[in-house]
């Protein structure tokens, strides 16, 4: 430790004795943790409520910055499965790809992935008063992206696809009913959930899309104008409550 | 929840249990302690053309029965209790041993074909290992395949690899499995992998059509005595691409079928192979979340239910071909491999012997599916 800054060797450390050693390290008011060898441990970055930058080398596990408010993560690597479950405020960006389910039922704070991820991306994520959360995607998603998605904003700028390739994601936005996705590219309508419509973009869309980009272009080291300049698609719930009426009669 | 992973070289280098060990160990939340098992191709070269069947006693006292039974059907070639450390804080482990067996020339002359002419060798082993594992004996031979060993039990994956000593075993295709089992019971037999002839089967998920299946399968002659929807797996992969004789790529399209709207999107020529995939042998689509690692001689095939409920990573580097529950343990083994990627449900990634791996072999399914119907 020196100037507030750490550095943990997470080679063969079971994930409680690193979280807990996270834990004092944010508690002895650490503004920087440097987390190296990192390989399958969950749940770094929860139970963490203040502000502090965590880098972590390696291959972070299942269920990253879970629970999370406030702490910036940035992962030199991959992350898998589950990464950002229920988190609450803060900031977590990925140079590599992510798992299936990022963004799991996230409440506030924003994730950006560089590369690819995997199923049911942004599912059941969820916005209430102030509380708005971002997910931006580089490359492209696997199925079910934004499924029972009940609000904040999911952006997949489909970076890693090639030219004329369109992302191969289907049933995106099944049970959607709150939120918007924002899709760089087409896709057809055999893609969509039934609960989903596509809609043009308006002013207000491009400040928000031109906002988003260019923090991820910053991240990533990328030219925004260029990602901005390809046509985008929107998607919106046609209804707040698609499944009210399904026990009705 | 469960973990697994396996780990194939293509160039048939063999390799010791240590990596296998290794990366298994990394997933311990994947698994509680109550099951683990691997399985090796290529363990016993002294005996390559020998049945070699592991037999689990949970009554020490019906060895004499079994063995009397083996000694009436097979020739005997080599027989030993399977070597193990003598610890330990397994609990109640059973006894094991391994046969090492070939069928004599009359076989035939003892074996009811049912119909089935001419004569067929593995027909015939089936048969006898659903007959010990039936006979009430509380004896189970869930591992009968040539140069291939299932080594499992109950306890952590580090447990079981010490316990049957598997730094000492190697071989060019390894899989493992962690347990955490949700609606069977731990038992020595329930450990996964599971295994009938060369086929071995891991699983992460459970098998709602379990019911559907093992009746269809058990009119096929195949009994399920282990307790655990898993098994159903193994039996439907050797009836599909044994016995059926259906490509990998048409079989997985069998236990994976793709869906319904997927299907009226496809070609008119995919499409009446995929309806009548899903006519003739519907019975085996195997429903509810699933991972597996299916392996034979010479083939490790990774699959996931065609919503890919389940997780799976893969990985290439060189000649080694890894599939797993979590990209971790790949890098654990092999820290910076050549291509890493998360496969499509319902996708088999397959890996084969003398072949270089390759994430393309996905897209050859379309030329093999054509092959098929022509």
């Amino acid at each position: 430790m020196r100037d507030g800054r750490w550095e943990i060797d997470a080679n063969g450390m079971h994930y409680r004795a690193l979280n807990a050693r996270l834990r004092e390290a944010v508690e002895n008011g650490a503004e920087c943790i440097v987390l190296r060898n990192v390989c399958g441990q969950r749940y770094i970055g929860a139970n963490l409520h203040r502000p502090v930058e965590i880098h972590i080398y390696g291959t972070p596990g299942n269920d990253l910055a879970a629970f999370m408010d406030g702490p910036r993560i940035i992962v030199y690597g991959n992350a898998q499965d589950a990464c950002g479950n229920t988190m609450n405020g803060g900031e977590v960006v990925i140079h590599g790809r992510a798992g299936d389910v990022t963004g799991y039922s996230i409440r506030g704070g924003k994730i950006f992935v560089r590369d690819d991820v995997g199923y049911r991306v942004g599912i059941h994520i969820k916005e209430y008063q102030e509380q708005r959360p971002f997910i931006v995607i580089g490359g492209t998603a696997q199925h079910f992206l934004g499924e029972y998605m009940a609000g904040g904003v999911l952006v997949v700028l489909g970076l890693t696809l090639r030219p004329g390739e369109c992302h191969t994601a289907t049933y995106i936005g099944t049970g959607m009913h709150g939120g918007v996705i924002y899709l760089r590219g087409k896709v057809a309508d055999y893609q969509l959930g039934r609960e989903v419509a596509s809609v043009p973009l308006e002013d207000g869309d491009w400040a928000l899309l031109r906002q988003l980009v260019q923090e991820f272009a910053a991240h990533f080291n990328r030219d925004a104008e260029e990602i901005l300049a390809a046509p985008f698609t929107k998607l919106v719930p046609l209804s707040s409550r698609p499944y009210g009426r399904l026990y009705a009669y | 929840m469960c973990g697994l992973i396996g780990i194939m070289d293509t160039s048939g280098r063999c390799f010791s249990g240590h990596d296998i060990v290794v990366g298994i160990s990394n997933m311990e939340e994947r698994g509680n302690g109550l099951g683990a098992g691997f399985a090796v191709y290529g363990c016993y070269p002294q005996y390559a053309d020998c049945y070699a069947f592991h037999v689990m006693y949970t009554r020490p006292d019906s060895r004499s029965q079994v063995e009397a039974f083996l000694r009436e059907h097979f020739t005997w070639v080599h027989a030993e209790e399977v070597p193990h450390q003598p610890v330990t804080d397994l609990p109640n482990p059973p006894l094991i041993w391994r046969y090492f067996l070939q069928l004599p020339d009359s076989a035939h002359l003892s074996f009811q074909t049912k119909g089935r002419v001419p004569f067929d060798e593995a027909e015939c082993v089936v048969d006898r290992v659903m007959r010990v594992n039936t006979a009430g004996l509380g004896a189970y031979i869930y591992s009968s395949g040539k140069d291939v060993g299932v080594f499992k039990g109950v306890g952590h994956p580090q447990q079981i690899a010490e316990y049957f000593g598997l730094e000492e075993y190697s071989g060019y295709l390894w899989t493992a499995h962690t347990r955490f089992p949700t609606n069977t019971p731990g038992w020595w037999g329930g450990a996964h992998p599971f295994g009938l002839l060369n086929w071995t089967v891991v699983h992460n998920g459970e098998i709602s059509s379990y019911g559907t299946n093992r009746r269809y399968l058990e009119m096929m002659g195949y009994h399920c005595t282990m307790q655990t929807d898993t098994e159903v797996i193994a039996y439907a992969a050797d009836f599909l691409m044994r016995r059926q004789g259906l490509p990998v790529e048409i079989a997985v399209r069998v236990m994976a079928a793709p869906l319904w709207d997927e299907i009226a999107r496809m070609d008119p020529e995919e499409q009446a192979l995929m309806r009548a995939l899903r006519q003739v042998y519907g019975p085996l689509l195997i429903n509810g979340p699933f991972t597996v690692i299916i392996a034979r001689q010479g083939e490790m095939i990774g699959l996931t239910d065609r919503i890919r409920l389940r997780p799976l990573t893969a990985a290439i580097h060189g000649d080694r071909l890894y599939l797993a529950s979590e990209e971790a343990p790949i890098r654990l083994i092999c820290p910076q491999p050549e291509r890493v990627w998360t496969p499509v449900g319902g996708e088999p990634i397959i890996g084969r012997l003398g072949e270089s791996p390759r994430e393309e072999a996905v897209w050859c399914v379309e030329s093999s599916l054509y092959t098929c119907v022509s």
